[in-house]
């Protein structure tokens, strides 16, 4: 392997800032030490590596880590007290895992997308600051007791419901994905973006609470004969509407007010958002006002010049909602530098419009072979399922990829089986396998395999 | 009184209906005394603006194309152009469709993968969604402002640019079907696809193959050099501990990676100074935030004349202009055209005085 690797390697492992220039053990000095410690290591087996490195890491270390041996202002002083920071917020240390734009993607910040940074996120749940956000005309903070939701067209009484109301009525609370249908929009052609959080960051998992949208469709007494399709509304300025089929509104949309445990930030639809769990985010309609009841879909903007997706033949698929069974890894992933050879957790984050998720495989070495990760619990039905696997790394390149299959059977397809009958100028619904690069230098970066 | 009447209807309707309402979350008839009341026609009315392809909601009333090129160049070509082919802000509305097209209802460019834009034009179907769109969303800092009178006008401009209606053409509710006849993408959609029945049928499914499985492996594309750092410095976008280092794309690439073996403080360092979210509701005076969250930067650039005159251009014309602060400001708030051509700037009535006074001064300051 290259010097490379040792040079990032695990001595310098965690970014204490520990050393001080003129310290004795400097980077410079302790990269000396360990240069001559593994000259003697040189032939080190690949099974052995661990057990080495720790020795050398002895060594190297000489009497030991000064973040041990030297006591540090939090173990010999006091902290700060409570509720010094009312709200809270992360560590100042993380200050890096923002919601960020693609530059470029668009013009005007008010009809935009914010990418979730993937990367950085543990478990299934999308903290609420990092949820993506994607606005078409600006987003709002609206005040609570002037919101109202008004459910009509086919019902036998059009109701008006406050905030009020809807906070009365018996309420769910329930994990699902969000994932814009332009994710991974920019990759259908070709690579074009550098990290997971801007290749896969228009997706989010949160716990949603509200009112079932069923029971308020029943207590305004929908005309169950006629009625095919409700129309969400919201009542921002861009008012967007989407057409629902009515089985999914009686499945399992929510009209949602709570997120993770907090009202909905106001990003994300403050006080009221449709949530219709494994559709395309557009259909979860932000600062929701109006709900009706009706027979005919309403081809809106948003399902008639925006959100259609366009095939080969030039014909555009319209009302394409569902979000299909993708898989991405987050760790490692593009536009990171892996520290040395030797073990990793491979992680990553599965979701299926459809229902659960059955199985991940994973291939380190571009497709050609595969192992089944781990899922982690909780695995339920629309929501992000964190899976895992454990891999050491041997020096070598690698390609990194993952492949989910859901419980209807279906699996995630590679990018150009979805070319070859959708060709590349769809925008949406891109779900294709994602392949992460290992360089033999540790570099991990963003290219497509066939 | 009402209320309490069509509760006790409302009762009544739910137990004739019976048995079809099955699930656990669903009510028992009446459960939900004293929550919500029942709309008012007049509340109906106000939120009900939803047209339908089959015109269903939609007003009566009418508009030519001469009064909807006249709301157009006040209130649409700023972001649109004049003949909606700009390219500045949005995708284009008008462009690339044909007579033909008009005859058959299909959009010939929309198969050629060389042509360039998709304009709106070449995308909608149904003329019922350029109507609702209009009316419900534009103009995009405004919306709902227009009359019905107006939302007709525009729509009949828009159609007249593609050639689907006649220049001296009065669009109505009573002619609307037959433009619907016209329009040139008309068969141009399809719902024949698996993705809006949760029980669709896939077009495309992977294979569950473990071993020796059949990959070229070749790689097709990788992330050119020259986006290496279009996205920023990587290394302020991660955390700097875990089992990987972000990438200092401040540096030259893959030649020379991980050439920063002691990253770990700079990546702190970075982190820690890393650019907070832009405020948003409070008024601020910062010129740069004001500039971003009224979305100035959509018509107007640091140095070059895009929709609206250049930052630096507006700068030099008012150097040394005791008045121009007060004067701009008041432009800025109400809009209006004239000093720097045809197109209107949009008013913006939502800046208070103070954020005026600031991102006109950065302005006439150099925007820096």
């Amino acid at each position: 392997m290259s010097t490379e690797v040792k040079k990032s390697g695990r001595l310098l492992k965690a970014p204490e800032n520990f050393l001080g220039q003129g310290d004795e053990k400097s980077p410079e000095t302790m990269r000396r030490k360990f240069l001559a410690a593994s000259v003697s290591t040189a032939a080190a087996t690949f099974a052995g590596l661990g057990l080495q490195a720790s020795a050398q890491a002895q060594a190297a270390v000489g009497a030991g880590d000064p973040n041990i041996l030297q006591l540090p202002a939090h173990s010999t002083g006091l902290g700060m007290p409570v509720a010094a920071n009312p709200y809270g917020a992360p560590s100042q240390y993380e200050k890096g895992l923002q919601r960020r734009e693609s530059p470029g993607l668009t013009r005007v910040s008010a009809a935009s997308v914010a990418f979730t940074p993937l990367q950085g996120t543990f478990g299934i749940i999308t903290p609420s600051g990092l949820h993506f956000e994607r606005h078409h005309q600006g987003w709002w903070d609206i005040d609570p007791s002037k919101h109202r939701l008004m459910v009509m067209g086919l019902v036998k009484n059009p109701k008006v419901y406050t905030m009020d109301d809807l906070m009365r009525l018996p309420s769910v609370s329930r994990i699902h994905f969000i994932e814009c249908g332009a994710n991974t929009a920019m990759e259908w052609g070709n690579v074009a973006v550098p990290t997971v959080q801007y290749s896969h960051g228009m997706v989010s998992c949160s716990e949603f609470t509200g009112v079932p949208l069923s029971v308020l469709l029943d207590d305004c007494g929908i005309d169950r004969k006629q009625a095919k399709y409700i129309l969400g509304e919201g009542a921002d300025g861009s008012s967007m509407t989407r057409t629902i089929p009515l089985d999914r509104a009686l499945d399992d949309v929510i009209v949602a007010y709570g997120m993770n445990g907090e009202m909905l930030r106001p990003e994300n639809g403050y006080p009221l958002r449709l949530v219709v769990p494994g559709i395309q985010g557009v259909s979860w309609v932000k600062w929701l006002r109006r709900i009706e009841v009706g027979d005919q879909k309403w081809a809106t903007k948003d399902e008639a010049i925006h959100y259609v997706d366009l095939m080969p033949d030039g014909l555009h698929r319209q009302y394409t909602g569902i979000q299909e069974a993708k898989s991405v890894i987050t760790t490692p992933s593009g536009g990171q530098t892996l520290l040395d050879k030797g073990f990793y957790n491979i992680s990553g984050l599965a979701w299926s419009g459809r229902g659960k998720i059955k199985r991940v495989d994973v291939s380190v070495d571009g497709g050609r072979n595969w192992r089944t990760a781990r899922l982690e619990t909780p695995v339920l039905s629309k929501a992000f399922t964190r899976f895992n696997i454990d891999w050491v790394w041997n020096g070598g390149p690698a390609i990194l990829q993952s492949r989910a299959q859901d419980d209807t059977g279906y699996v995630q397809p590679k990018i150009n089986q979805l070319r070859a009958v959708r060709g590349t100028r769809s925008i949406y619904h891109q779900n294709a396998i994602q392949s992460w690069k290992v360089a033999e230098s540790g570099e991990v970066s963003n290219v497509q395999v066939y | 009184m009402s209320r309490f009447i069509n509760c006790v209807r409302y009762s009544l309707a739910v137990i004739a209906l019976g048995a079809g309402v099955a699930a656990s979350a669903q009510p028992a008839s009446g459960k939900f005394t004293g929550v919500g009341r029942t709309a008012t026609p007049a509340e109906i009315k106000a939120w009900d603006i939803d047209v339908r392809p089959d015109f269903k909601g939609l007003p009566p009333g009418s508009g030519s194309v001469a009064k909807g090129q006249d709301v157009w160049e006040a209130k649409c070509a700023s972001c649109h152009g004049i003949f909606g082919e700009s390219t500045e802000v949005f995708t284009p509305i008008a462009g690339g469709t044909t007579k033909k097209d008009i005859e058959t209802g299909r959009v010939a460019n929309l198969s050629r993968l060389d042509f360039p834009q998709r304009t709106t034009l070449m995308k909608v179907a149904t003329v019922s969604t350029l109507w609702d769109y209009i009316n419900r969303a534009m103009p995009w800092n405004n919306p709902k402002t227009l009359s019905v009178e107006e939302v007709y006008a525009v729509t009949a401009y828009i159609l007249s640019l593609g050639e689907i209606v006649p220049d001296n053409f009065v669009l109505s509710d009573k002619n609307i079907a037959e433009v619907q006849k016209r329009m040139p993408n008309r068969n141009g959609m399809t719902e024949k696809h698996g993705l809006w029945d949760i029980k669709g049928k896939p077009d495309v499914v992977g294979t569950l193959c473990m071993k020796d499985c059949a990959t070229e492996l070749k790689i097709t594309s990788v992330l050119p050099e020259s986006a290496r750092d279009a996205h920023g410095n990587l290394r302020e976008q991660h955390r700097p501990i875990g089992p990987a280092r972000a990438i200092d794309t401040s540096r030259p690439g893959a030649a020379a990676p991980s050439g920063d073996p002691a990253g770990r403080p700079t990546a702190v360092a970075a982190a820690a100074g890393a650019a907070p979210a832009v405020k948003t509701g409070a008024s601020n005076t910062s010129g740069p935030e004001i500039s971003k969250k009224s979305n100035c930067t959509a018509c107007h650039a640091p140095a070059a004349k895009m929709v609206g005159p250049s930052w630096t251009d507006i700068a030099k014309k008012y150097k040394g202009d005791a008045k121009a602060p007060a004067m701009l400001a008041q432009k800025v708030k109400a809009g209006g055209a004239g000093n720097w051509g045809a197109v209107p700037m949009p008013p913006h009535p939502n800046l208070k005085d103070n954020e005026l006074a600031a991102v006109v001064q950065w302005v006439l300051d150099g925007a820096k």
